[in-house]
């Protein structure tokens, strides 16, 4: 249950809002003039081919990266703008799954996990553990809070890095590649996973892939970007872009076809 | 009936606890239901349903505006204690958004006990066993290597174009050229001490010349050796452990393995080349820099001249002596780097393991300086 509604995308109000982001590494542009919206409750899927800007561009909603120019608002906060204890506050309402799942490799699944409830809270131990099998339980890992990163499979990693994303129930989600380098069944798997969060979660979710069937079954609205366009070449629902796109570059992309 | 109101802080939870007649509790929750407001709930109804024992639990969910997972569970749990008193429990106007939620959450996973347990708490004498047993495992593994490793110079001494000798280079200007300032910094300063503070007991005898000697045999003889190879554990031992086991971590030792090469001749080999080559010109340049470290004080404070200084330096050890010491020198770099690739080759696991390797290398560098230090200077007491 959330403070939104959580099927009419449009009316809402938009928690991350881009405006004419313009990154450069060196002489080469990756980004110019990118401009979107991120609105309450839905699932956006940034997607375009190898070394278009995907990550750069989640690199720098999340934070991470400054931009060379333009700006970035999260729930109304300029966080290009922001003081650091400003951006801590910012994303301690974010939820992060890296491409790499990057938990700790010193601790093991429940310590993991635990770490933002026990650095942020003043829960009692009980239920601190209670939400952390909670969340376990819900990327379908009960029983694994004593095994380490490395005793689990990619996909199981990736679960593992979707309950530590989720533990302090963010606002917002971001995902890096959450189904690359897993087989197509774990892959569905975590689509599923996905799906079944922000349906009972109502939590904004921004993914980047270019898994074409992850597009399809979690995206309500994808953005595509181009390398050679430097930005945003099409918007919309996956249906309305395959099907109804003219510009070649966007039916290029959804027929597969190499550059 | 009676209506009891909790009103806490802006922001947080409020509780709005009703008793019905007929003994049913009726607590309604109202506002935010979160990870931040949970924490006295829990409580403050326990002590409830002790205090009333009421026939029946019912929990008004119509005032909260927004409940989080946390608030959920808090749900769950409420029921639960309900259920431990025999007390009948029932949720009244919980929205759609909330039983979406609320389906979530798998109550089993709630309380599955762990399926790997807790790293077992073993007793003293077989913790003892088991770090012997560690111990003896990995004098094992290091002697092995050591016999895979002397082959491999072997071969590639008589093999000399199988080198990568662009990478020894390479090598060779990191373990080097890159450790040659602070290497000589180190040693300025050592000799300045060393003169400086031996000059204090030396003066009172009118022995002040004997400062030099003090400083040159001593840097020539051990100190030189030593403290190069010490330097050189902590700066690229470490290095050589730390970039093999992020290789290993990555995989990069297996891509070499597939791809027909010999992950210690293409790995090591280079490494330990170039220390072999560099460690001894290092032990020098910090035998002289000592030396220009105790000229100082010898000159500024014990009125020695220039060369009367270095004539007594050089009379003070033989040419066998500089020699031993960068015959030694050249052993404590084979072991440095040897230990160094050791230790990143035995990288198991994450990023963790390859701090670790790196430790354990430098550690395990310092014992075997010393062990071989101590053997040289039993058999040199012999030779000479």
């Amino acid at each position: 249950m959330t403070e939104g509604n959580k099927t009419v995308l449009r009316d809402r109000e938009a928690v991350i809002k881009v405006e004419d982001l313009t990154v450069r590494y060196g002489e080469n542009t990756i980004l110019d003039k990118v401009s979107l919206e991120v609105f309450q409750g839905e699932v956006l899927v940034v997607a375009g081919g190898s070394g278009c800007g995907k990550s750069t561009l989640l690199k720098h909603i999340i934070g991470l990266a400054r931009p060379l120019a333009g700006r970035i608002w999260i729930n109304g906060v300029d966080i290009t703008e922001a003081e650091d204890e400003q951006l801590a506050e910012v994303r301690k309402k974010m939820g992060v799954l890296f491409q790499s799942s990057a938990l700790f490799g010193s601790m093991n699944l429940s310590e993991n996990i635990i770490l933002p409830l026990l650095t942020f809270t003043d829960l009692p131990s009980e239920t601190i553990n209670l939400i952390m099998k909670m969340k376990l339980g819900m990327v379908g890992l009960a029983g694994y809070e004593n095994h380490f990163p490395d005793e689990l499979s990619g996909g199981m990693q990736k679960r593992a890095g979707i309950a530590r994303a989720i533990v302090m129930d963010p606002q917002i989600l971001f995902f890096d590649e959450p189904s690359a380098s897993l087989d197509p069944i774990t892959a569905a798997g975590i689509d599923n996973l996905i799906l079944n969060i922000n349906h009972g979660m109502g939590t904004t979710m921004v993914i980047v892939t270019h898994e074409l069937q992850s597009i399809f079954t979690v995206a309500q609205r994808i953005i595509l970007l181009d390398k050679s366009k430097k930005g945003i070449i099409a918007e919309g629902t996956p249906l309305e872009l395959k099907e109804h796109s003219t510009d070649p570059l966007v039916r290029k992309f959804f027929n597969r076809e190499a550059a | 009936m009676s209506i009891i109101h909790k009103h806490q802080n802006e922001g947080e939870s409020l509780l709005s606890i009703r008793t019905a007649e007929e003994e049913t509790l009726i607590v309604a929750l109202t506002g935010r239901l979160s990870l931040e407001t949970i924490a006295p709930i829990l409580p403050e109804i326990k002590n409830l349903l002790e205090a009333k024992q009421p026939s029946r639990l019912t929990l008004n969910l119509g005032g909260l505006t927004f409940m989080d997972s946390a608030g959920a569970l808090t749900l769950l749990r409420i029921e639960d204690e309900a259920r431990e008193k025999s007390i009948p429990f029932s949720i009244i106007d919980m929205s759609e958004e909330a039983k979406d939620l609320m389906q979530l959450i798998d109550r089993q996973a709630l309380t599955l006990a762990p399926l790997n347990p807790s790293e077992r708490r073993v007793g003293l004498i077989a913790e003892i066993g088991e770090q012997s047993i560690r111990l003896l495992e990995d004098i094992q593994k290091v002697l092995t290597f050591s016999g895979i490793l002397i082959a491999e110079i072997i071969s590639s001494l008589r093999h000399p174009r199988t080198v990568r000798w662009g990478d020894t280079i390479n090598y060779m200007k990191k373990v080097g050229v890159d450790g040659l300032p602070i290497l000589g910094l180190i040693s300025f300063l050592l000799g300045l001490i060393m003169a400086f503070m031996s000059s204090l007991q030396l003066k009172q005898f009118g022995a002040n010349i004997y400062v030099a000697s003090l400083v040159g045999l001593a840097m020539v003889r051990e100190l030189g050796p030593i403290i190069t190879a010490v330097l050189v554990a902590g700066r690229s031992g470490s290095a050589f452990a730390a970039e093999i086991g992020t290789m290993k971590v990555n995989e990069e030792v297996d891509a070499l393995i597939t791809m027909g090469f010999d992950p210690v001749k293409f790995l090591a080999i280079p490494k330990v080349f170039a220390a072999m080559f560099v460690v001894p010109l290092l032990t020098l340049f910090s035998d002289l820099f000592a030396i220009f470290g105790g000229l100082l004080v010898g000159v500024m404070g014990l009125d020695i001249t220039v060369f009367t200084y270095l004539k007594q330096t050089a009379s003070s050890f033989r040419a066998f002596d500089v020699l031993t010491g960068v015959i030694k020198s050249m052993v404590f770099a084979v072991e440095i780097a040897g230990i160094g690739c050791h230790r990143g080759f035995e990288v198991r696991g994450g990023t963790e393991a390859v701090g670790n390797a790196a430790t354990s290398a430098v550690v395990s560098s310092l014992f075997l300086i010393i062990v071989t230090d101590s053997t040289f200077a039993i058999i040199l007491n012999y030779i000479r």
